[in-house]
């Protein structure tokens, strides 16, 4: 060891890249729970192909995960990458143009043969033909030296095989200055039942990291020190699992149970694999036949008296459409979480986008106005949920709740609430009629919210439906005037919520000046690095993030006009924006990344300073 | 849950047809099926032995989809086809209600088949209501998924192509674990077998013809008219002889798997026909395809009653076992520990 010279580094990004099939979204994962548990800021991105096993070696078949850890603040999973980790020759093609200049390029020689050049279209080795000079190469046959650590377990050559990412894993643990206890315990806890894979893996990690202490050639190794995060207890946290926790957390607080109508979609499935483990707070949770069903069962759940929900990304919710609108109609709680992908269609599964936000405002039949809440990076998922379901319970109306894939799979420390911190969602049943009196269904309280008012209630008997209803009676209703009414009073009904959530604030930058980025959603960590970056230039711009997208902040016209421009970055082809300049008639600019990707921090920089000049 | 969701199968006052009554005007057409039906439902509801609030009927779209405005109990007129989708959802929840489904053959076979198929395996214990009238009415006069083939309607002036639907035969093959037919013309048969598919712990369906004198009048004539129906109708009576006809001369006796129409006056005895036996699926089956293999040689009769009935566990039974047994297994669930997960750390 004493030979070895240590670097001390603020910020690094590391790629792990490799076929689908390598485990790359566990390498990547191992690593972000050991720097998360050593106390560094973080934040990760994974990026898989749609395809469970994609064709091997090919382009089309990279997975990839990009972790960007430090001792400062972690706004992003970084924009270039500090260290490529490429496992065969087609990792090397799709991640090298995102490398830095002089950056370190791990690669697995095996995976560089010739049948991996020639299935990612490579004529010449790039690790044997000079092409990558200007980084720093790091060539290690790590096929090779995983079957050596495991040549007397008792395993076919294609599990050994599988222990390669284990391999890297120890020997970035080496070459970053990490212990290996996290992963070792992740390795006997996994494979507790199967002795010989788990002490091939335990066996492949340990000679990655001997591999890097041993070795002559590696003469630096890199430390990131812990972070300087508030003073609290923590735990890592990926967005679905946070969506999860505060549905559950939401659920309790309110006192309602919980009931999930779901089908299957990437990237929203592991809401419906979560929730569906924690049959002991009482959750109920129904794989529907399809996304109608899905959402239509939750209808039917709220309308028995409990918290209803329904999770997809954008092709269903195109499904669950008319179900949205009888709920809106109905004027019951309902939460529906999209997270969304690229579209149209089936467009981009795994891939990223804010795709849908129109959709949740305007797309429905008739004037349907419905609640938009968004989610702006993992953990605060969590806190969009909460605050969906107490606007859904509170103000009797069906609530769309966006996050994104970047979000939804992305990882970021959270210092986790107690259930004390929480505030209760208060919730009130219509209460049983004794006296005969006749219920009115469609009466109002001052939110404008109409009574919750449950099967099994005496005297409470109604009918309600998806045809125009008479307000107050709640009976069909085809009068011209009313239809009018009603139309106007859903409308007033739900820009009412504004009086209950909180004025729009600053995320930094100074209350009046030249420029204010408006974001919404999972492009928050980029806009802050970016805001920072320029506010530590000296130029006067201002950053603020949208939680509620329907209604608006009630002083977010007048914050809007205290700037000269108004920014609006989306991963999309301009949808935030056509809602602000119409609603405010102000000339917003938008910036626009439409492939899949997060928008780069150096991408807003420049198109700002370009814009400001 | 409150206590005021807790249902109590007790009613505290006698209740009658009358209580069920809602202050809406009923504005389906003069003379439609549907009146008999709502009329039988309102009949035997009272004698459930639940109180209104504990009952919620459910619908989707067309003419019979507005049956719960005329019914004083909870109740949704949802969207179409997906009626069978919300009541999943609530009976999931709120087993202890008693939930119905009023639909009809365009919205639980054509726009909701899928919903509907699933719900007969997944066997909540609800009713199924199923209005069939072989037309689309309240779009005015489309042919539906039970429409006989080369049947003219608005949308088919050549006649329609589609193979129809066998109502029966499709709820048997999803599984269904009580299968009934019935009409709007025989009122007393039609509160039997309502009071049977109540009674029927599971998915129930029951299908009753409809007559819709507007767009497809006189479509189940055969089966309901003095002249024609003691010959066209076979009533299935469990453990009975299956007999039919004008003085329940004939019937039907089983050749290996395959039926036969006898005359008892031709040499046959009672003891040589097929006895209903409900429970055997495969004998459902038979009867559930029995008049389709009417043809020039043979006159087969269309059957009405119980099908087929069994027990199995109803989805919610399973579903709220899986929790309970999940509290004794883990404690009620700890929201601290949720949220802390597996592995923390400390920032000082």
């Amino acid at each position: 060891m004493s030979n070895k010279h240590i670097e001390v580094l603020e910020e690094v990004v590391i790629k792990f890249a490799g076929d689908s099939g390598d485990g790359m979204q566990l390498t990547g994962g191992q690593f972000t729970n050991t720097a998360a548990l050593f106390g560094n800021d973080l934040g990760t991105f994974p990026d898989f192909p749609a395809e469970i096993r994609a064709p091997q070696g090919t382009v089309a078949g990279v997975s990839g995960y990009q972790l960007n850890f430090g001792s400062k603040e972690i706004f992003t999973p970084g924009d270039k990458c500090d260290v490529l980790v490429a496992m065969n020759a087609a990792a090397l093609k799709v991640n090298l143009y995102n490398l830095k200049k002089g950056g370190i390029i791990i690669a697995n020689t095996a995976g560089f043969d010739t049948k991996n050049l020639k299935l990612s279209g490579y004529e010449k080795n790039p690790i044997e033909d000079g092409s990558l000079e200007g980084f720093n190469l790091i060539k290690v046959d790590v096929t090779r030296m995983t079957r050596d650590a495991t040549e007397d377990i008792q395993l076919g050559i294609k599990e050994k095989d599988r222990c390669k990412n284990m391999f890297v894993l120890g020997f970035l643990y080496w070459m970053f200055d990490r212990p290996l206890e996290n992963t070792i315990n992740f390795i006997n806890g996994k494979f507790s039942k199967l002795a010989e894979v788990r002490e091939a893996n335990l066996r492949a990690l340990k000679a990655g990291y001997n591999y890097g202490d041993t070795t002559e050639t590696f003469t630096t190794r890199y430390h990131v020190e812990k972070a300087k995060m508030e003073p609290g207890t923590y735990r890592n946290i990926m967005g679905n699992q946070a969506l999860t926790l505060g549905m559950v957390a939401a659920a309790q607080k309110s006192g309602l149970p919980l009931f999930l109508g779901a089908y299957p979609i990437t990237p929203a499935s592991e809401i419906l694999h979560e929730l569906a483990k924690y049959k002991n707070f009482g959750i109920r949770t129904f794989q529907a036949e399809d996304e109608i069903a899905a959402i239509c069962s939750a209808i039917g759940a709220s309308f028995g008296g409990s918290l209803g929900a329904t999770t997809t990304s954008g092709p269903g919710m195109a499904l669950k459409i008319e179900a949205m609108g009888l709920a809106v109609m109905l004027e019951i709680p309902l939460l529906i979480c999209n997270i969304q992908r690229g579209g149209p269609s089936t467009g981009l599964p795994t891939k990223t986008e804010q795709a849908d936000l129109l959709q949740a405002l305007y797309g429905r039949n008739g004037e349907c106005p419905m609640p938009v809440v968004a989610a702006k990076s993992p953990a605060d998922c969590f806190y969009a949920v909460f605050e969906a379901v107490r606007i859904a319970v509170q103000h009797m109306t069906p609530v769309i709740l966006l996050s994104d894939g970047y979000i939804a799979n992305g990882a970021e420390p959270w210092k986790y609430p107690s259930s004390s911190d929480l505030e209760e969602i208060k919730v009130a049943f219509a209460k049983p009629m004794e006296n005969g009196e006749k219920f009115m269904p469609y009466s109002r309280d001052e939110k404008l919210a109409r009574p919750w008012a449950v099967p099994g209630t005496k005297g409470l008997e109604h009918r309600i439906g998806g045809l125009e209803k008479a307000n107050i009676t709640g009976n069909i209703s085809y009068e011209p005037e009313n239809h009018e009414f009603m139309v106007k009073l859903r409308e007033e009904k739900v820009e009412r919520i504004a009086d209950y959530i909180p004025l729009q604030v600053l995320d930094s930058g100074p209350d009046k000046g030249e420029l204010l980025i408006l974001g919404w959603g999972g492009t928050y960590g980029s806009i802050k690095a970016a805001a920072k970056d320029l506010q530590d230039e000296g130029y006067k711009v201002a950053h603020a993030h949208l939680r509620h997208l329907k209604p608006f902040p009630k002083n977010l016209g007048e914050l809007l006009n205290n700037y000269d421009k108004v920014i609006i970055p989306e991963i999309n082809n301009g949808q935030l924006v056509k809602v602000i300049r119409d609603k405010y008639m102000i000339p917003a600019i938008a910036f626009n990344k439409i492939q899949g990707l997060p928008i780069m921090k150096a991408e807003l920089v420049s198109a700002i300073k370009e814009l400001i000049g | 849950m409150t206590e005021t969701l807790t249902a109590n199968p007790t009613p505290e006052a006698k209740l009658t047809a009358k209580d069920f009554q809602t202050d809406q005007d009923v504005r389906w057409c003069p003379g439609c099926g549907d009146y008999s039906i709502l009329k039988q439902v309102h009949t035997i509801l009272p004698q459930l032995g639940l109180k209104k609030e504990n009952i919620v009927f459910i619908s989707g779209i067309g003419c019979s989809s507005r049956f719960p405005y005329y019914t004083d109990t909870f109740g949704m007129h949802s969207i179409h086809g997906r009626a069978t989708a919300v009541a999943s959802g609530l009976k999931a929840t709120r087993p202890e209600l008693s939930v119905w489904i009023v639909t009809g053959d365009g919205d639980a076979l054509s726009i909701g088949g899928n919903h509907f198929i699933h719900l007969m395996r997944r066997n909540f214990d609800v009713n199924v209501l199923m209005f069939n009238n072989q037309i689309y009415g309240l779009t005015k006069g489309q042919y539906s998924p039970t429409s006989e083939e080369n049947k003219v309607t608005k949308s088919t002036p050549y006649g329609s192509v589609d193979h129809p639907f066998n109502p029966i035969a499709l709820a048997l093959g999803s599984d269904a674990t009580f299968v009934a037919r019935s009409m709007d013309r025989d009122p007393a048969h039609l509160q039997q077998m309502l009071l049977q598919t109540w009674k029927h712990k599971g998915a129930s369906f029951l299908e009753i013809y409809q007559n819709c004198n507007i767009y497809n009048d006189g479509a189940f004539e055969p089966f309901t008219e003095k002249a024609t129906k003691k010959m066209n109708d076979l009533f299935m009576v469990q453990g009975q002889p299956m007999v039919y006809g004008q003085h329940d001369e004939m019937g039907i006796r089983l050749d290996g798997f395959t039926p036969q129409v006898v005359n008892l006056n031709e040499g046959f005895s009672k003891d040589d026909l097929m006895k209903h036996d409900e429970k055997d699926v495969n004998k459902a089956m038979i009867l559930s395809r029995l008049y389709e293999m009417n043809d020039s040689e043979h006159h087969f009769p269309k059957p009405f009653g119980v099908f087929y009935t069994r027990e199995r566990a109803t989805y919610e039974e399973v579903m709220n076992h899986q929790i309970e047994a999940a509290v004794v297994k883990s404690g009620t669930g700890d929201l601290d520990k949720l949220l802390r997960g597996r592995e923390t750390w400390i920032v000082a």
